[in-house]
């Protein structure tokens, strides 16, 4: 389990890290190295050369404003898991990122690099997705937003070009009137999830105006569900019930080794209902204060 | 007197050393940069003809020293490997070359050995090996091996590699005439032993001196050394085996020799460098052993208290590709099956099947956890049909105190009767039914009901055959310092030897335990020795150490009573301080002792100026007495005749998710019978582990092949070993210590018991939480979901 040769550079400077790029048409952007190290070792990837973008300078930051929380690309998962500014501001971060890995990894991965990684088993492109967030990205051709919906194009495969490093993802602020929740089932504490369902409800009054899930684990894709109408403005048993048979219905989970279609079906419903109750008492609550 | 550490928590010697990372295993060996490294070509495909192996590519790549396929070989290399345990029954035993020959039968079977500078070029060069096959049809899982559709070896007539059956009295016809009789079909997959460190192996041949020697990470010194020398020509006397530090074991490392156990030696010796295997983990999955996959029929006849009348059982092994270990695995399922119970009437016959997977040896519990899985469903599913409790249809079936030595009839994995020599069943019951509340359990299972919540209750009984023969040996040396140095041959795999043998030495000897060192597994220090495996490192070298340092005393009392002018029998050793008991004046250490045991002609040192000729001994005799060598040493061998029997309980109680069908552990309880303990501590460390692995194989791990025998889930993403966090952080143990009396010691092995009754007490739980038969373990959330449904719809 040792890496093809490759080469590798650490630039201090971002110019100079977009022309490496720009340079050599295989390489690869190395951050946390989590998810990247070890495709390497198993030889799945095998690129020409690694640009590490540790070295460079003013990324580690995370901006959090009353509008939303951007993430630099060298904050670590722990970083903004610890941030309590962006809690106050987009709580769902923290929630989600509770269930990503372990703490270890969490001190290493980097949250944008786990977005831009596009794993459908990753917990953040889901959260990024459900917010309606988008990613700075920047090439020598000049920099880009992407936003969340056209960011996803397969398993593994996001719209960044290979010349580009993204620079920071950006969160919306928590909505007036909107409560989150995240929960998810996986074999073992910290592994990846068999399902896991990010949710927000937004309240006005006491009516459910807005009711959204994201899906982690279940299709090839970060997926959200807009279970609104499902709802019909309340939240009781009915409506869950009713909205968890949409989401079943809508995504039919895929089967593999440690879950049949079946029980992720089973895992969306319980899921489905489970997080919408509870981003609906986050809602009420919030609403409350 | 001083007081025994035979019985108390001792701290491990070891800690420190592993705690601060100073532990030295077989990759920190050689790291000195002109060390080769070598890496395998490995069958991508489970069944195929070799055509072509083409190296060619490989050779013109910078920082490649060799390459090695089948045609390399010569002589006894080019033979296949040993089949380590021949059987009558094993009618068609099978084992693999050193590198594959001219057919590959599983995923990860090894083709070409190539070294080079450093395993990143050794990588590289592997894939520059082309080779072409022809395909062949793979035969994977027991069902597909019974049907016969295909062969893994042409020569090998149903994929049966052997067929055993043992009979005590007349089963079928007991069962015919009993009261009540019922079926079961009982599977369990497979898993693996996963240690830490894989396997691993450095050599280096020095061509001064004609010597070879070898490191290696193995479970037993004597065997690679015995192998090594046979393979590659060489004299006994000119191979040293040396096991540094092991990172875990759990069997699959007393299988040797593996081929680069052979190959890197090869290399040493052909390159003049010092050469290097270190397996990964994908390697690991792919080209060492799995275990326990097996499928049993059971027919079981019983009276009105669930008394049992007859049993007949039949299983199938999955073998995989080769049995170098013989069948060993399947003779203690089905001689160990019959745990604490007296079946009255018996009959097993197995059969071992090739399949096109990893090969299939022992693993912690080696045959014993589906043995167990089987009778206690079948126990179970007696209570059920009875509506009788669980606790009291294992009851009526116990060998009772006053029957033993109490003799199954049967021959267990040693060749030798399986005669149990101690144990008291009836006691552990009531002490497990007290520490799990067993009588109370049904009040808080309606009471949890009530609220929508599932919990279950189980109970597994074992009964383990440990400390196996043929022998262990001890060499125990004190030096004129006063430190003793004390060897053993088998290896250690971090038990915590270094302590409990250490304990012995102090106990018998009376020197301080900070004065002992223990080595073991280096053939240069104790080159007759077995392994470690079948829970047997206590007993055999615990018993030879024991002995052996009986003797070294022995020699200590007989020239320090000529030193001090005393009778034997008036000295006592305490603190390392020969001494006149009632007259402390009156001493001599140990150090001295071993100065005076060795004269000298020559002095070096303050000390042994004392020893020299001028200085001591009766002119009038000779200077080392008839039926006396020099020095002060003791050594011994243990070989008992059977081996001694441990016994235990677990219960555990498990709460069901009633929508996502997660099982959750609520507690879990250990009544556990070693005979006499050495170190509480240590014995609970390994109950505490046994019980982790057992819950990794019942509740999360299996080995996901594919019908073309692809392993699916070849790396710790996908096979899922517990984490800490899925262990329950506490396990309740209680100790019973019945004697045994076939060891001075009256000790029993402890290492594999924790891992025994996992699939069975787990089995038992979920079936009570859930109202319907658990008959297929490993389980899984998903799985238990799966048969909630099925169960709908056959009521529906
Ligand atoms: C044992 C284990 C368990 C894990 N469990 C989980 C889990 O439960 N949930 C989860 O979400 N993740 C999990 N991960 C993955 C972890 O979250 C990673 O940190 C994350 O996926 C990638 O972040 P990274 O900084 O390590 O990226 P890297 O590994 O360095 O890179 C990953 C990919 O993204 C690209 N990339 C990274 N940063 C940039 C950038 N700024 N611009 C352009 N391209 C970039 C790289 O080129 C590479 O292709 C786990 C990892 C391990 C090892």
């Amino acid at each position: 389990m040792k890496p093809a040769p490759f080469a590798y550079r650490r630039p201090d400077t971002l110019q100079q890290a977009l022309a490496d790029l720009a340079g050599e048409p295989d390489a690869k952007v190395l951050a946390g190295g989590q998810s990247l190290v070890p495709l390497l070792s198993m030889r799945l990837a095998a690129p020409a050369l690694l640009v590490d973008i540790n070295g460079l300078p003013g990324l580690a930051e995370i901006v959090v404003t009353d509008a939303g929380v951007r993430v630099g690309a060298l904050a670590r998962h722990a970083d903004v898991l610890s941030s309590s500014e962006a809690r106050r501001v987009q709580p769902l971060l923290a929630m989600a990122l509770q269930h990503v890995a372990h703490a270890t990894i969490r001190n290493r991965g980097t949250t944008v690099g786990s977005i831009v990684h596009a794993d459908a088993a990753a917990e953040m492109p889901v959260v990024l997705t459900l917010l309606g967030g988008s990613v700075d990205v920047e090439s020598t051709a000049g920099p880009r937003t992407i936003p969340a919906e056209e960011l996803f194009l397969g398993p593994l495969e996001s719209s960044l070009r290979p010349d580009e490093i993204a620079l920071s993802a950006y969160f919306p602020a928590l909505p007036e009137g909107a409560g989150v929740a995240f929960d998810e089932i996986a074999r073992r504490h910290g592994d990846y999830a068999l399902c896991g369902v990010a949710a927000l409800v937004r309240l006005e009054g006491d009516r459910v105006v807005e009711a959204r899930a994201g899906y982690v684990s279940v299709n090839e894709l970060p997926t959200v569900l807009d279970l609104t109408a499902d709802l019909a403005g309340v939240v009781d048993e009915a409506s869950l019930a009713a909205s968890a048979e949409t989401a079943v219905a809508q995504l039919e989970p895929d089967g593999d080794i440690h879950a049949t279609p079946e029980y992720r079906a089973q895992l969306v419903r319980v899921l489905t209902s489970r997080v919408l109750r509870a981003a609906y008492e986050d809602a009420c609550e919030r609403n409350a204060r | 007197m001083t007081t025994k550490l035979m019985g108390t928590a001792v701290q491990r010697v070891e800690d420190q050393r592993f705690l601060r990372g100073e532990g030295r295993y077989v990759d920190d060996i050689a790291v000195d940069g002109r060390t080769l490294h070598a890496a395998v070509l490995r069958s991508p495909h489970a069944h195929a003809r070799i055509i072509d192996i083409d190296v060619d590519e490989v050779l013109d790549l910078d920082g490649v020293h060799a390459v090695w396929t089948y045609d390399d070989l010569t002589g006894p290399m080019a033979e296949p490997l040993p089949l380590l345990i021949p059987h009558p029954a094993l009618t068609h035993g099978r084992t693999q070359y050193a590198l594959a020959r001219d057919e590959v039968n599983y995923v990860g079977e090894a083709i070409a050995f190539v070294v080079a500078d450093d395993r990143y070029v050794a990588e590289d060069a592997v894939g520059l090996i082309k080779v072409s096959y022809e395909f062949l049809k793979p035969v994977v899982g027991i069902d597909n091996a019974r049907a016969a559709q295909h062969l893994v070896h042409e020569d090998v007539p149903g994929n049966i590699g052997a067929r055993l059956e043992q009979n005590v009295g007349d089963a079928p016809t007991a069962i015919a005439a009993a009261p009540h009789r019922l079926e079961l079909d009982l599977t369990v997959e497979r898993s693996a032993c996963m240690p830490m460190e894989g396997r691993g192996t450095v050599a280096r041949w020095d061509a001064d001196i004609n010597r070879l020697q070898v490191w290696t990470s193995t479970q037993t010194s004597t065997g690679v050394r015995a192998a090594v020398a046979v393979k590659l020509g060489l004299d006994l006397g000119q191979v040293d085996v040396i096991t540094p530090d092991v990172g875990g074991g759990f069997g699959v490392k007393i299988v040797h020799p593996w081929p680069e156990e052979l190959l890197v030696p090869l290399a040493a010796r052909a390159l003049g460098r010092t050469v290097k295997f270190t397996e990964d983990r994908r390697e690991h999955f792919i080209s060492s052993a799995h275990e326990r996959g097996q499928v049993h029929h059971v027919e079981v006849g019983f009276d009105d208290d669930g008394r049992l009348c007859g049993l007949d059982v039949e299983f199938w092994h999955d073998h995989g590709a080769y049995s170098p270990y013989g069948l060993i695995v399947p003779i203690i399922t089905s001689t160990q099956l019959l745990g604490p119970y007296k079946p009255n009437n018996y009959r097993v016959v197995f059969e071992s099947l090739y399949t096109n997977t990893v090969m299939v040896t022992p693993y912690r519990g080696a045959g014993r956890p589906q043995g167990c899985y089987t009778m206690e469903r079948t126990m179970d599913a007696i209570a059920a049909y009875l509506g009788k409790d669980r606790a009291e249809v294992r009851a009526v079936n116990f060998i009772q105190p006053d029957e033993f030595p109490f003799d199954q009839g049967l021959i267990f994995q040693d060749g030798r009767e399986l005669e149990y020599d101690s144990g008291d069943y009836p006691a552990s019951l009531e002490k497990i039914k007290a520490l799990v509340g067993w009588d109370e359990f049904p009040a808080y299972q309606a009471e949890m009901a009530a609220v929508g919540r599932k919990v279950g209750i189980g109970l597994a009984c074992y009964v383990e055959g440990t400390g196996v023969g043929p022998y262990e040996g001890a060499h125990v040396h004190i030096e004129t310092s006063g430190k003793v140095k004390v060897a053993t041959g088998l290896t250690t795999q971090g038990q915590g030897h270094a302590t409990v043998f250490a304990q012995l030495v102090a106990d018998e000897l009376g020197c301080r335990f900070e004065d002992i060192e223990v080595v073991t597994g280096d053939t240069r220090r104790m080159p007759y020795a077995v392994g470690t495996f079948a829970s047997r490192a206590a007993v055999m070298s615990g018993s030879a150490i024991h002995l052996a340092a009986k003797r070294a005393k022995e020699k200590v009392l007989r020239i320090a009573a000529d030193a001090l002018e005393a009778d034997e029998s008036d000295l006592e050793i305490i603190a390392g301080v020969v001494s006149v008991k009632g007259s402390p004046g009156s001493s001599i250490d140990l150090g001295t002792v071993a100065v005076l045991s060795n004269p000298l002609r020559y002095a070096f040192d303050e000390a042994s100026q004392a020893a020299t000729q001028f200085s001591v001994g009766d002119p009038g005799k000779a200077p080392v007495p008839e039926d006396e060598e020099p020095g002060l040493e003791g050594k011994d061998f243990y070989s008992p005749e059977r081996a001694t029997f441990a016994s235990g309980m677990h219960a555990v109680i498990v709460e069901t998710d009633p929508l996502t069908a997660e099982i959750t552990i609520l507690k879990y309880a250990v009544v556990h019978d070693c005979g006499h303990l050495i170190n509480p501590m240590i014995v609970e460390g390994q109950i505490h582990g046994g019980v982790a692995q057992g819950i990794g194989g019942a509740l999360y791990e299996r080995m996901a092949y594919d019908e073309s025998g692809q392993l699916l889930n070849a790396s710790f993403m996908d096979f899922l070993m517990p984490y800490v966090t899925e262990v329950p952080d506490g396990i309740d143990i209680d100790h019973l210590e019945t004697p045994s009396p076939l060891n001075p010691l009256g000790i029993k092995g402890a290492g594999e018991a924790g891992v025994i009754p996992s699939a069975a007490v787990f089995a038992s739980a979920i079936e009570d939480a859930e109202g319907f038969p658990i008959t297929a373990m490993p389980i899984s959330p998903s799985e238990l979901f799966a048969l909630r449904q099925q169960r709908a719809e056959e009521k529906s």
